[in-house]
């Protein structure tokens, strides 16, 4: 700081407001952070590496091959979107039981209007957003307004809705999809040359972002990153973007001249418009800020001044209609909508992703790309066992046993926390 | 903030003209008749310790005073002024901050925005973290504080004196003339009481009027320069503190009588 001529300097006492400039006083900043308990999405990153070493070594054909990556992306979509809706919910300590099922709905109700009744691409996208954000209104005045627990009004909306799925699609048929923009939204790729683009303008809004944010804020004097720390996120995240799209650019059909199959998923472009926009709404808005403090405590955000019930209705509208575009990305991809879209296992996989990255259920704590990287390690277990020739079960019982890992994790550093008064 | 110093006005203790003066003040719930004709002065610059027993009424006063459970009769005014208080929104704009015994802090947020929690600054529509995080500073600097290192601290690592400053510091943030504190060292050690006491008194000292809810008369007595007792509902008294010792205190909390004064400086 360069207030020393000021004479008030010596009034102001913040010490640790200093950033770590050296590495060694970074690395021993981070290990007192994870001492106390604080340990972000560490495990669930630590996870995606192992998890993804371990498959590499057992199937190096197979896995680690671009193709392969490229069908994960796509695989994991459908789960991750719903978890970022599901982390609205839950960082308010609610739950949505029946959202997968409401991303269901939401593609039928999409469905129909196109292939039964003729409708244009975009409207009939809307068609199914705006039946997910009535659902999440419905659910949202419930809990809000009649006070009834969360888990019971979707325990309620998980069976009921599955009813109207079967409706919407009639007794043991499926709507099919022929909508060559839909289709794409989950099995196509971006022009190699977009991607690049794309992966230019992340790098520079990023690290040109970061860095005039730190000289700004060190200028009038407020916390910011040192110059060290600004560098190690900005080679990192510039290391990450430029090695994806790489490997995603280059040619990885299995025929290639049959059908070349090369550039960034469209389904990963989505998913990180969605968590870019939504991690903006959380951290930088009024609402967002709010949404945290009824999760943390919601009598101090009532006296704050805080509208609570206003805030847990737009949560739940806005993780049912996140989860109407969950329910497309899982239509998009098998093409049709059948009565399980969005069943089954869904939505406990996008709620075990959310926890996995680090989420809690007691709300208050979680971010949005704990859901992109928890979904990820999900959908990994699924896809290296197949890989491995492994059977169902015992993909659902590896699956449990990452779960109970990572809750454990999250218990242990719980306890640490609150020993070293840390969340 | 009134600056003119004419002669008493209240019931009792001299200096200045009081900031908010209750006077007659009815509050039943139901058929329970919680307030009997109360009469009360805050003045800027002094701390007032409000005591009694449980059940006087000193939680129903300071939220009929808030505008939570608004009061049933009496005068309410403010610099002077008539005031009608309907509401949590009304006392605030008049500049009245309430500091509860259980702070009413979110723990997943650092301290910064804590303080400014439901009355973010914006700009653009977007919340503005310079802005805030500067005048948070400029605040807790203001008063001295020198138990945070870091305004960017999660509020659940801090330490309870640690939360009391800084629900403190929310209070004083907002301009406000009058903060009215719920037993601040209720829960804390030592230290951490001695902390809090000092920084009840820059508040007095910067000119605020402070309310001091408290059932520990050694701090009513350290930091106090009136005591207004409280029995049963009505107001035994609202003396100054020099003029008594703290027995005669406990026997008017004790008792409702309040015994002849001792004399000191008065």
């Amino acid at each position: 700081m360069s207030t020393a001529t000021d004479p008030t300097a010596a009034e102001k006492w913040h010490p640790e407001d200093e950033s770590p400039r050296t590495f060694g006083a970074l690395v021993s900043g981070y290990v007192d952070r994870l001492r106390g308990g604080d340990v972000g999405s560490l495990p669930a990153v630590l996870g995606l590496v192992t998890l993804v070493i371990v498959f590499s070594v057992l199937r190096p054909d197979t896995f680690p091959t671009a193709y392969n990556i490229g069908n994960l992306l796509g695989q994991s979509a459908g789960i991750v979107v719903l978890a970022m809706g599901l982390v609205f919910v839950l960082l308010l300590g609610e739950i949505d039981l029946g959202a997968g099922i409401t991303g269901g709905v939401s593609a039928a109700a999409m469905g129909i209007v196109l292939s039964r009744h003729g409708w244009p691409t975009v409207p009939a996208i809307l068609v199914g957003l705006l039946t997910g954000a009535v659902i999440g209104f419905f659910i949202g005045i419930l809990v809000s307004r009649l006070g009834i627990p969360s888990f019971v009004v979707t325990l309620a909306t998980y069976l009921g809705l599955q009813g109207v799925l079967l409706k919407q699609t009639g007794a043991g048929g499926t709507i099919p999809l022929q909508n060559d923009f839909i289709i794409k939204l989950n099995n196509g790729n971006l022009s190699v040359a977009l991607g690049w683009v794309l992966a230019i303008v992340i790098i520079v809004g990023y690290v040109g972002g970061t860095f005039w944010s730190m000289r700004r804020r060190r200028s009038a004097g407020l916390t910011a990153e040192s110059n060290l720390q600004w560098a190690l996120k900005a080679i990192t995240l510039t290391v990450i973007v430029l090695a994806v799209v790489t490997f995603l650019s280059a040619e990885r059909g299995p025929h290639p001249n049959l059908k070349s199959i090369r550039g960034l998923p469209i389904s990963l472009v989505l998913m990180i418009g969605l968590l870019l926009v939504l991690s903006f709404a959380l951290s930088r808005t009024t609402w967002g800020r709010h949404v945290y403090a009824v999760g943390g405590n919601a009598e101090a955000a009532r006296r704050a001044g805080i509208n609570v019930a206003w805030i847990k209705l737009t949560c739940f509208v806005v993780a049912s209609t996140i989860a109407a575009i969950a329910g497309i990305l899982l239509a998009s991809r098998t093409n049709s909508i059948s009565p399980t879209t969005g069943g089954g296992t869904t939505l406990l996989y996008a709620v075990g992703a959310a926890v996995i990255g680090g989420t809690s259920l007691f709300g208050g704590k979680g971010r949005i790309i704990d859901a992109l990287i928890g979904g990820i390690v999900i959908k990994i277990i699924d896809n290296g066992m197949g890989l491995l020739d492994q059977d169902q079960g015992t993909v659902w019982m590896v699956t449990g046993g990452v779960l109970l890992l990572a809750a454990s994790v999250d218990a242990v550093s719980r306890r640490r926390a609150s020993a070293s008064g840390r969340v | 903030m009134s600056v003119d110093t004419p002669e008493r006005t209240g019931p009792t203790g001299p200096t200045t003209q009081p900031l908010l003066t209750l006077r007659g003040i009815q509050k039943s719930f139901g058929a329970v008749h919680v307030l009997r004709g109360v009469d009360l002065d805050v003045r800027p610059g002094r701390v007032t310790a409000l005591v009694g027993d449980n059940g006087a009424g000193k939680s129903t006063l300071i939220k009929g005073i808030a505008g939570i459970h608004p009061f049933d009769e009496g005068d309410y005014s403010f610099d002077g002024q008539p005031v009608k208080v309907h509401g949590p929104k009304d006392s605030n704009a008049l500049g009245i901050e309430v500091v509860y015994q259980d702070l009413a802090l979110c723990d997943n947020l650092d301290v910064v925005h804590n303080m400014f929690l439901g009355r973010e600054i914006t700009k653009g529509g977007l919340i503005d973290e310079d802005t805030m995080e500067k005048r948070a500073r400029e605040t807790l600097d203001g008063l001295s504080v020198r138990t945070l290192k870091s305004v960017r601290t999660h509020v659940s690592a801090l330490s309870g004196g640690q939360r009391q400053t800084v629900a403190i510091a929310r209070a004083v943030l907002w301009n406000s003339k009058v903060v009215i504190l719920d037993e601040p060292t209720a829960a804390l050690g030592v230290a951490q009481t001695e902390q809090v006491l000092k920084l009840v008194r820059r508040l007095a000292d910067r000119g605020l009027g402070v309310v001091l809810i408290s059932h520990n008369l050694n701090d009513v007595f350290e930091v106090a320069d009136d005591i207004a007792i409280l029995y049963l509902g009505a107001m035994v008294g609202q003396v100054e503190t020099s003029d008594y010792t703290r027995e005669q205190i406990v026997t008017a909390i004790t008792t409702g009588q309040l015994p002849a004064k001792t004399g000191g400086a008065a």
